[in-house]
């Protein structure tokens, strides 16, 4: 391969951004930090459309299989011989499709910035932050060494938490952050513990050895790793499982997801960014990294991955037909979609045709952040016509903002799997492949989808038909040229990201994928999906009292649904009641008291003795004398008696 | 006439010695007090001398020792003088027992 250090820039043109308009933003770029952090993204995702296409078309194939290539590797920590923590690149399909979507979209989301957060008082600041974001994401996405990838996956947790903070004088954004950054390093913790148990065993922390000493059958790390168990369950098995909760914490799956929709606090744009097409799958890319692992040697924590992928995509496409902030509806979908994700790599084998399920995940991650940005940014477009999120405030924009509704609607038929748009390929794709091995996961996710087309139209017809808008925004309009090319540059890519050939650039082995289309089995998921677009149209695309008749009729499940299974709830009963009752309160107590108590003991004691010898230094030169002569007297008679 | 032997300049400096330290405690003037410190010192003086001359005749350590602590105990003459003038100046008084700010 050509020397290709070049690549390196595509993470450190961003985190230049971030250092130059971090620290000189407010006082320099105040106004002109937007068009310099976006050209300097530009140039980063210019790099990375050009590093992709050397790697897929001129040198990533060797013998009709793509390689894992480490153009740039450098030692950072030298722990033995051969644990190190190193800082490199690893270039392989999937990282270079991720080098692809997080740049385009974060290139979309600053000039969509540039329209939607003009005048902001903290304009440099933003865009600082997302040039930390974006450097993060692409360091976790290349990360050669499974600590890299650790470092810049706790670095997009900041990221994430700083951009949700982001209007920290709103106190419900404040809790957000806090939320969101609590609970992910709960998860994270998890991560850790399965790093240092996978470590432990392979004696490596690098990517490549890591995998190909835990999945070769003949390879003595391997098998120390499946003999030794804990509780029943291998020790590799446990390290899996861990890592996963890492990722499912990031990916917001069930049960941890309870921090995604809180985390719309922050601006729209970041979200589009952040919590829809990026961030959020890191925990679907971290499956896909250690894939051969799961699938070759750990197939029990897999089959977890694709249970709690399913159950996830399940409820949150439930919660998502209760919702009525927009962007809760479409932080939910993102939950779905992500599940999706999830349970295709859970039900993907190794190579060959059975690891159909990995390149449809792959496949559907990237739609997915074309569609899904799409949705954010259009959702954006809205509320900055309408000042609110909710749905109810909203009704008749179809005139209003034409090229908002256009592409959102392109979008909607997108991720409700409606030919020929992206979302129906890949879905497809996953859904064959969940057919192929696992029934159960296949008839949820096909009651899944066609939720999915309800709740999307739902919002659709919500926003756009309904009731009519009356009141006409003079103030700027559907918003300018900024805000509007990135919606019509994503409606492309949602419409026609669908037509790449995926299965010859993304599979588990390296390999072309063989697979043919197979018409017969579209029929039913595509049905369903329609059936739910003409439901949703019914009950939505004019003002009727349908909607109200079937929650009332369903005011159980609606009213569970509405509030999210009350697991929120039921988080802050364990917190609120069980942990600060049984643990906090005890080591409140041991704090105050015993700990404290020490200090204080310590301190009294100190004043108590100095009160009883402070008459010593008594001011008169004779006596310090005095003192000083039977000192002396003293040392003498000891040496001269031979004592000392 | 009988010639004073080591014992004898021993006795002197020891006695010359222990009047010093007594005045140094028991005297309240800061100039007496300076005094008795100039005692203390040739009484060290005499004991360098004599174990020099009775000792090491042929060697001069104690000579250029005493002569260092002459030196030495002349510009610490000066130091106390400018200390006492100072503390007059301030307490109108050289006697100790008016110098006693400086305690707990």
């Amino acid at each position: 391969m050509p020397n290709a250090t070049y690549i390196a820039l595509i993470p450190l043109l961003p985190l230049v951004a971030f250092l130059l308009l971090g620290l000189f933003g407010r006082k320099y770029f105040k106004q002109s930090a937007g068009i310099i952090a976006t050209i300097l993204m530009l140039a980063s995702t210019l790099l990375a459309l050009y590093t992709a296409y050397g790697y897929f078309f001129e040198y990533g194939k060797m013998e009709g299989v793509y390689q894992k290539l480490i153009p740039v590797k450098y030692t950072w920590l030298q722990f033995s011989e051969t644990v190190s923590i190193d800082m490199g690149i690893l270039l392989d399909p999937i990282s270079a499709m991720m080098l692809v979507v997080v740049t385009f979209i974060s290139l979309m989301v600053h000039i969509y910035s540039l329209g939607y957060m003009k005048g902001d008082e903290r304009f440099a600041t933003y865009y600082a932050f997302l040039g930390l974001f974006t450097f993060s994401m692409l360091g976790l996405v290349i990360a050669s060494n499974i600590f890299q990838m650790y470092i810049f996956w706790e670095l997009v947790g900041v990221s994430s938490f700083l951009l949700i903070g982001y209007y920290y004088d709103k106190p419900s954004a404040v809790a957000a952050c806090k939320k969101a950054f609590i609970v992910t390093r709960f998860a994270d913790l998890g991560f850790l513990i399965g790093i240092l148990i996978l470590s432990f065993y392979s004696g490596t922390l690098d990517f490549n050895t890591l995998i190909q000493r835990l999945t070769s059958p003949e390879s003595s790390e391997l098998s120390t790793a499946l003999t030794s168990s804990f509780l029943g369950i291998s020790a590799l098995t446990w390290g899996m499982v861990l890592v996963f909760i890492g990722g499912a914490g990031k990916s917001a799956m069930f049960p941890l997801h309870i921090w995604l929709p809180d985390a719309m606090e922050g601006p729209t744009p970041v979200s589009a960014l952040i919590h829809a097409a990026t961030m959020v799958v890191a925990g679907v890319f971290l499956v896909a990294r250690l894939f051969p692992v799961f699938a070759l040697s750990a197939p029990g924590a897999l089959s977890i991955v694709g249970y709690v992928g399913i159950l996830s995509a399940l409820i949150a496409a439930v919660i998502a037909c209760t919702q009525t902030d927009i962007k809760r509806v479409l932080a939910f979908s993102t939950m779905s979609q992500i599940g999706f994700m999830m349970f295709a790599l859970g039900v993907s084998k190794y190579g060959g045709e059975e690891g159909l399920g990995y390149t449809a995940s792959m496949f559907h991650l990237f739609t997915h952040a074309m569609f899904k940005a799409l949705l954010f940014l259009g959702a954006g477009a809205v509320i900055h016509y309408v000042h609110s999120n909710d749905m109810k405030d909203m009704g008749g924009l179809r005139k209003l903002l034409p090229i908002t509704h256009i592409t959102f609607l392109i979008a909607c038929l997108a991720i409700a799997g409606v030919p020929p748009f992206a979302g129906f390929f890949s879905k497809e794709e996953i859904l064959l492949a969940a057919y192929n091995h696992n029934p159960v996961i296949y008839y949820t996710a096909l009651i899944t989808s066609a939720l999915t087309a309800f709740y999307m139209f739902r919002l659709y017809f919500s926003i756009f038909w309904n009731k009519e808008h009356n009141t006409i925004c003079e103030e700027h309009g559907e918003g300018g040229f900024a805000m509007m090319m990135p919606l019509i540059l994503l409606s492309i890519g949602a419409a026609a990201a669908g037509f790449i050939p995926f299965v010859n650039f993304v599979s588990s082995d390296g390999k072309v994928l063989p697979t043919e289309f197979h018409l017969q089995f579209s029929i039913a998921p595509v049905a369903l999906g329609v059936a739910g677009i003409f439901f949703a149209m019914a009950m939505y695309k004019k003002p009727t009292a349908i909607p109200d008749k079937i929650a009332a009729s369903l005011s159980g499940l609606y009213k569970a649904a509405y509030h999210k299974f009350y697991i929120d709830e039921l988080y802050l009963f364990i917190t609120k009641k069980v942990l600060f009752n049984l643990i906090g309160k005890p080591a409140a107590w041991f704090d105050k008291n015993i700990v404290d108590g020490l200090v204080n003991a310590t301190g009294t004691g100190t004043q108590i003795i100095s009160e009883k010898i402070k008459r010593m230094q008594s001011g008169k030169v004779q006596q310090y004398a005095i003192y000083f002569l039977v000192a002396v007297i003293g040392l003498a008679v000891l040496v001269i008696y031979g004592i000392m | 006439m009988l010639a004073p032997g080591l014992y004898h300049i021993l006795f002197i400096s020891t006695a010359l010695f222990f009047i010093g330290v007594y005045g140094f405690f028991t005297r309240r003037n800061l100039i007496t007090i300076l005094m008795s410190v100039e005692l203390i010192l040739n009484s060290v003086n005499l004991n360098f001398i004599a174990f020099n001359k009775y000792l090491w005749p042929d060697k001069l350590d104690g000579l250029f020792f005493t002569i260092f602590i002459i030196a030495i105990a002349a510009a610490e003459a000066a130091v106390a003088i400018a200390i006492i003038i100072n503390l007059y100046r301030s307490h109108q008084s050289i006697d100790v027992e008016n110098a006693e700010e400086m305690k707990y």
